[in-house]
This record gives C-alpha cells, structure tokens and sequence, in this order.
C-alpha cells in the first residue's frame, strides 16, 4: 500500500499528458484498497436488498398473476403466500428465500479496473453478508461433504468480468437456489423424442419441453432464460445473462420477441401452475438471446428462474459508494 | 381451512385429503438430503421419529455468540423428489406421518403413504419467512456435522400453512396435473 502511494507521488510530479493518463489509472486501481470501507458496505448493501427485496418489474407481475387465478384454488393460495412473503421479507430485511443460491457477480468495469483487488472485497463482502444471515452457508465442498460456513470455495461466488468503456463500474447480482437451477436443461438439436429439429420451431418445441419437465419443482411461476447457440459452457452462461434483463423489456430482434411471447403464452395453456398446483400462470416471463454455433452444434439452453427471481444492480459512484440501483 | 395439531395420530392423517389447506401447530423435525442418505446407509436417526412430521427444509439459522440461543431467519421447503428413493423406507422404519416439502413426490413415496399411513404437504416454495414467521422455537439440533442446512432442526411452530397434494389414500395431485399438462402439451408439439 505504502509502496502504490509512493509511485503515484512519483508518477503526479511529472508532467507529461501521457504520464498523466497513467496516473489516473492507477489511481482508480489503488481506490479499491485504499477506500475498501465504503465499497465493502456498497457490496454488502448491495448483497442485503437482493436477498430480501425483489425488484419493482418481477413484483408487478407477480402480483397481475395473483390477480388471474381463480378463487379459492390452491394456486391464488400459493399466489396470496407468495405476496405476503414479498413484503415480510423486505420489512425484516432478510432473505425472500432460505436457499440464497449460487451468488453470482457480473462486473462491468472500465479499463486499468484491478479484478483481483476487487475479487478480494467481494469475498469480504460474501463472509460479512453470511455473517448477517443475508446469505445461507451455502458452500459445500463436493468432495469431502464439508460446508465451511463462509460461502467462499472453488467457483463460489462466481464473478463475471467485462470490460466497457464507459468510466464506472457497474456490478450486478444474482441469486439463483438449487432447485431452480435444477430442473434448467441443454438441449442438442435435432433432439428426436420431440421430433425438433434445427429451426425456430424446434427451438421452440425444446423450451416448452423444459418447462413441462421442470412442473412446479422450480418454484413457478418462473422465468426463463434461453441461449440458442454457442457451446455448451457459453450456453448455459448466456442463458444466465438474459436474466439480467428487465422483464418488461423487448427482445430486438423480430423473431426472437415473437419466440419469447409464443413460449409464455403457451405454456401458461399446459396448466401446470403455480407451485405445480395446477393453475393459470405457469410462465412469467422468457428472454432469448442468441450466439453462433458450430456447423456440428446446435444446443438450445435453458435456466429456470423462480418466482423469488433475486437480481439486483448498482452504480458504483467513484466514491466507491451506491450512485445508482439499477433495478 | 383445516387445523392438525400435536401430538399428531394415524387417523388424523386419514381425514386429510388431496386439496386441503392446512394449518400444522406442533414440533417439526426438518431432514434433507443428507440426513436421508445417512438414514438410508443404516444410522439410526438421533431422534424418536414416530408419528411425526419431517420437513425438508435448510433453514437460515444464526446462533448468538454469548446465549447461544438460535433464531431462524429463513425457512421455507427444498425440492422433495431428491429424497424419492428414501422417504417411503422413513415412514416404515421409522412410522413417520407427515412429509412436508414443496414440488412433490414419486411413486415410490406415494405408495408408502398408502401402506404405512402418511401425508405429503406442499409448502409454498420460497416462502421462507411467511413461514419462518410460523416457528415459535428452535428446541434443539442433531448432527450439526453435517453443516448447518442439512442438521435435522427440532422445531415448534404454530399455523404452519400447507396444501396436502398426496394422500394416504393414494391420491397425488402431482401425478394429475402432469397427465393433463403432458396431454395440453401435445396440442402443441
């Protein structure tokens, strides 16, 4: 630390524009450290209301599904438990569900952004959040069966990374629980059973074939994410991302908007339900995006999100504190 | 609405039926994974398990450093069917009454409700502080070394809200509406 200080010292006295420019990077760079205070409480601020609050565009559609089921039924039961839920959690600021999930970060930064610094303080932030009850001890070591208690280990929590050029660091947060992420399938077309083959509507046969399979064990009413294309890692990760877009937005490309609506409306005709109750709204919501693929590949990849769709975003102002929420 | 309450008997089990909204007050024992697998491997549970109720549930537990006393801060079902293949030999060992979870289960546990008399209640998945809200106590914890969401957590709760979707009468609400959804879903295909 004293060392950086030195350098910088060094670097400011000269006076060259060149010079200069590497100064306010390394600046930027030693800010994680030397601010970490104010950009730890950022982080678990940011961990605390994902974990009890859900955002604004997945609570209205919750509550415009409550209002579909009929009466009486165990579906505007499970809805009305649901909503009550929604604001007892964010009243008690603790989390909207026990199991608080894979905890993944996606970070986008500008250039010169020191990850390793900054990976260091969002497992600080991770343990501090754990300590608090925001998050389940929820790390388990595959091998051996041990739960550390920390939520630290190898892949957890899991940091995405991207460069941008805009100026600011933009961090967002998702919270997926297993059982969710449990019933998300990859499907490889042409993919017989179903007779789907390499087009829109063999797409299309393979999601709702996904939602059927999952019934209520995902915590439905839920969303998906879809990736078409890429391999199979990119796929799943894609499919990931697409949860990171706002339920109310439009998909630009044409087909792809349609696809998204098509797969809603149908599978909210299968009955399936909320909590597999059977019911009227089985889907809130599907996002598709898409990357090329292969000549030989053609996967189709699915993540269910549940109805306790945690995601959460800040703006972090160059005072390390929250700028912006971004959800 | 119907109420069940301590101590829990067969032939309350028997009035339940799938569809039913119920209200559980009295002890529960939460067991997931791991205690199964554990129990299925031979080991005794540490706990006298007759006519009682088995909730698969990792709770958000935290412990005051200096009372030690646990509260539970989040506590709602995990996905049943992991346990399918063990539940049914829980309720004949160990004579079980109540399973609760979310997502239901197979087969296997179905007709082990039939045989030794039990009741599979659904949870609403996700709920976990409308129903932490619902736990009055923590009364004490077994095999913590399996860390801290997979322990069996006594607990006492009052109005616990569930629906029953299997019946000891060999009814499952999961296997009617998968028929019809696999049925609805061809129209599609």
């Amino acid at each position: 630390m004293a060392l950086k200080k030195k350098t910088m010292k060094k670097s400011s006295k000269k006076s060259t524009k060149k010079v200069t420019k590497k100064a306010v990077t390394k600046k930027t760079v030693s800010k994680i450290s030397s601010n970490s205070n104010d950009l730890l409480e950022s982080m678990v601020e940011l961990i605390r209301k994902t974990s009890a609050e859900i955002p604004n565009d997945i609570q209205k559609v919750i509550l415009e599904a409550l209002e579909r089921e009929e009466k009486n039924t165990s579906a505007e039961y499970a809805m009305n438990i649901i909503k009550a839920n929604i604001e007892l959690a964010k009243k008690k600021s603790q989390p909207l569900c026990q199991d608080t999930g894979t905890v993944l970060f996606f970070v986008a930064h500008p250039i010169g952004f020191d990850q390793i610094a900054f990976t260091k303080l969002i497992h600080k932030a991770v343990v501090n959040a754990t300590k608090k009850g925001y998050l389940r001890q929820n790390s388990v070591d595959s091998l051996t069966g041990e739960n550390a208690g920390l939520n630290i280990g190898p892949g957890h929590p899991s940091i995405h990374f991207h460069q941008h050029s805009k100026k600011e660091v933009e961090v967002k947060l998702m919270l997926k629980g297993g059982g969710c992420e449990n019933v998300g399938a990859q499907y490889s077309l042409p993919y017989a059973p179903l007779e789907a083959g390499r087009d829109l509507n063999g797409v299309r046969k393979v999601i709702l074939d996904a939602v059927l399979k999952a019934q209520g064990k995902g915590c439905g009413p839920g969303v998906l994410g879809v990736c078409i294309g890429g391999d199979r890692g990119q796929g799943y990760i894609s499919s990931k991302e697409e949860l990171l877009r706002r339920l109310d937005d439009k998909n630009k490309i044409k087909e792809l908007k349609e696809l998204e609506e098509e797969i809603v409306n149908t599978a909210n005709k299968l009955g399936i339900g909320p909590m597999g109750f059977g019911g009227k709204t089985t889907l809130l919501g599907c996002k598709i995006g898409v990357l090329n693929r292969l000549p030989a590949s053609f996967f189709v990849s699915v993540s269910y999100m549940c109805w306790a769709y945690r995601r959460q975003g800040i703006l972090l102002g160059t005072n390390n504190k929250i700028k912006k929420w971004l959800y | 609405m119907k109420k069940l309450t301590f101590p829990f008997t067969k032939e309350q089990i028997k009035d339940l039926k799938v569809g039913d909204m119920v209200l559980i007050s009295g002890k529960l024992f939460t067991g997931r994974d791991a205690v199964h697998k554990r129990i299925h491997d031979g080991v005794k549970p540490p706990v006298d398990l007759n006519n009682q109720i088995i909730y698969h549930c990792g709770p958000v537990v935290l412990q005051d450093p200096k009372t030690k006393k646990y509260t539970v801060k989040a506590a709602g079902p995990t996905t049943s069917i992991r346990e399918e293949p063990y539940q049914w030999e829980v309720m004949r060992d160990y004579g079980i009454i109540g399973v609760i979870g979310k997502g239901g289960m197979g087969a296997k546990t179905l007709k082990g409700c039939v045989d030794y008399g039990c009741v599979y209640f659904h949870a609403i998945g996700g709920a976990a502080q409308v129903l932490a809200e619902k736990i009055d106590s923590v009364d004490a914890v077994h095999w913590m070394d399996l860390g801290s969401p997979e322990a069996i957590w006594e607990l006492s709760v009052t109005d616990f809200p569930v629906v029953v979707t299997m019946d000891s009468h060999g009814n499952s609400l999961h296997e009617v509406v998968e028929k019809k959804s696999a049925e609805e879903f061809k129209k599609f295909i």
